[in-house]
């Protein structure tokens, strides 16, 4: 039978962002794909050198809208090496509360999305429901639901009360015992475990070889977790298992992310009884000595990681991001070979994969003033008309939208 | 003696021309500075000994007359060794370390992109990040390049 190339994306149904994969097949079974990824790319390594430091939080922080605390967390932990930045206790403890949290609710919409790609909503409606309660916690801790603005640097913006820890506590109970449900779920809902298994293989060889990080790598027995290894904000005082697994596939994926979940419970547990007084932040300079330094977190997806040059001035000579997701793609292609066509979707998806992290995006927002880089509705549909009309010789200019008319 | 110090007694008595070129800034945390014409030599020692089994990236630096080049490898217990080389602006080239990582593919691609670095031995393949459009030789991350519009 002769071999066919499918193209799947840069737009489609299966794909939540943009990515282009071309899979080569025979008969159902694929024996190549090749990647293109980049279409979310803005330029915020760039725009960051003409930004100050304080600035350059919210902007790096608009990497991800997932794990946005993560990118910051690593940002001002680079800034804070540069400039010998002693930071308070509190507010390390509360940096590694948001970062739990963070973590919750990106792993429970994880699991969302693999129910949903394997057309088990139920599981999508469960999950996305209990996330709610995480992302409550998030808003009313720093008042806001995903980019929560909450590190600064030498330390955070905004102190936790001793009511929000009971709500935290109470929380987190009910999260726990529908977590040990999705772990029954998984575990023992045969459809669910069967369609999971044995899809997107990735030995542990090549987990190593192809630099896999996070969830990812860790379901492969890849016993690598920075929070551990290179423990920054609170982690050194905390205790906490690294999950592993030896499925190599989808279902040990889930696994890693579900025992993950029950042991961020016991680590926000261990935060809020030990968070000690004093104060959140240090005052620290407007412009950063020379010097250059290197800051990895542990990203719900991943290892996230930073560098940063700094000239003496108040902006960045250079920022460096490598989000998980550039490491864990490279491994998709692997995980595809010799699989069939049916699992394209959930093994892409298992990898957690994040484009906009990857290629890192800036949004301009409105406010009233023209912003370049921000485009109308209307023009952009006028833009992509013309563009057709230019490169592919279809003429759409005479279809009327309805709000057009 | 602490670990860090450790690594570096490792690469001091293998390579005397590093005398002075490494950085211990903190715990877990090494620079080394390795001129050009020796990077290879550092580089291929640093994958023999076998404990920096992950290349986390590669950072390219716009220095004015050099491109620095800055490999962030990592150990499993967290230690970060990463290796700073420069080349010319003119004749930006070097050779790649897929055959080593493979993983760095992407993070090769990324340099040609934006920094017009021009990596040897690269295998074939679509290029990262910037839109299959985007002009020959215009590299947004090279410090005298300004948005068109």
């Amino acid at each position: 039978m002769a071999k066919v190339t499918i193209p799947i994306g840069p737009q489609h149904p299966a794909l939540k962002e943009p990515a282009s994969f071309n899979i080569t097949l025979d008969g159902e079974k694929i024996v190549h794909m090749t990647l293109k990824l980049g279409y979310n790319h803005r330029g915020i390594e760039k725009a960051a050198e003409s930004r100050t430091y304080i600035q350059n939080i919210y902007l790096l922080e608009r990497v991800c809208g997932i794990c946005s605390h993560s990118h910051s967390s690593c940002y001002v932990q680079c800034v804070e090496d540069i400039a010998a930045l002693e930071v308070p206790k509190r507010a390390l403890y509360i940096r590694s509360l948001v970062g739990e949290l963070e973590r919750l609710h990106s792993h429970l919409l994880w699991l969302g999305v693999a129910g949903h790609e394997v057309g088990f909503d139920t599981l999508l409606m469960y999950t996305w429901r209990d996330r709610e309660i995480v992302m409550d916690l998030l808003s009313m801790l720093t008042g806001n639901r995903v980019n929560y603005g909450i590190n600064t640097i030498g330390g955070v913006r905004r102190d936790i009360t001793k009511d929000q820890i009971k709500d935290i506590l109470v929380a987190v109970d009910k999260l726990e015992e529908e977590t040990k449900y999705y772990a029954q779920v998984a575990t023992q809902e045969v459809t669910l475990a069967k369609r999971l298994s044995r899809v997107g293989k990735l030995s542990h060889e090549d987990a190593v070889k192809l630099g896999a990080v996070g969830p990812t790598a860790r379901a492969s027995n890849v016993d690598r977790d920075i929070r551990r290894d290179d423990p920054y904000a609170a982690y050194g005082e905390i205790s906490f298992k690294v999950i592993t697994d030896n499925h190599n596939d989808v279902y040990g994926r889930t696994l890693v992310r579900i025992g993950e979940l029950l042991e961020s419970y016991n680590m926000i547990r261990q935060i809020v009884k030990n968070i000690p007084d004093g104060p959140i932040t240090v005052k620290a300079p407007r412009r950063i000595p020379v010097g250059e330094a290197v800051s990895r977190c542990e990203a719900p997806r991943g290892e996230d990681m930073h560098y940063i040059k700094s000239n003496g001035s108040d902006k960045p000579e250079r920022v460096k991001v490598r989000a998980p997701t550039l490491a864990n793609v490279q491994a998709v292609a692997k995980m595809l070979e010799n699989g069939y066509l049916a699992d394209v979707p959930i093994v892409i998806a298992a990898i957690d994969p994040c484009f906009s992290c990857t290629d890192r995006t800036t949004i301009a927002v409105k406010d009233g003033k023209k912003t370049r880089g921000l485009i109308e509705w209307k023009d952009l549909r006028k833009y992509s008309i013309e563009w057709y009309k230019k490169n592919e010789g279809i003429d759409l200019s005479k279809i009327k939208l309805q709000n057009e008319k | 003696m602490s670990k860090e110090q450790d690594i570096q007694k490792q690469f001091m008595n293998k390579f005397d021309f590093l005398e002075g070129k490494f950085k211990i800034v903190k715990n877990k945390r090494i620079f080394l500075d390795v001129p050009i014409d020796k990077f290879w030599k550092v580089m291929g020692y640093a994958v023999k000994i076998d404990q920096f089994p992950l290349l986390c990236t590669i950072t390219g630096l716009d220095q004015g007359d050099t491109i620095g080049l800055v490999y962030h490898l990592a150990a499993n217990d967290g230690m970060m060794l990463n290796i700073e080389t420069s080349i010319p602006k003119n004749n930006p080239v070097i050779r790649t370390i897929t055959d080593i990582y493979p993983s760095a593919t992407l993070y090769e691609r990324e340099l040609e992109d934006l920094l017009g670095v021009k990596v040897e031995g690269l295998p074939a393949g679509r290029r990262y990040p910037l839109p299959d459009d985007w002009p020959i030789g215009d590299h947004p991350l090279l410090k005298d390049w300004k948005p068109k519009n």
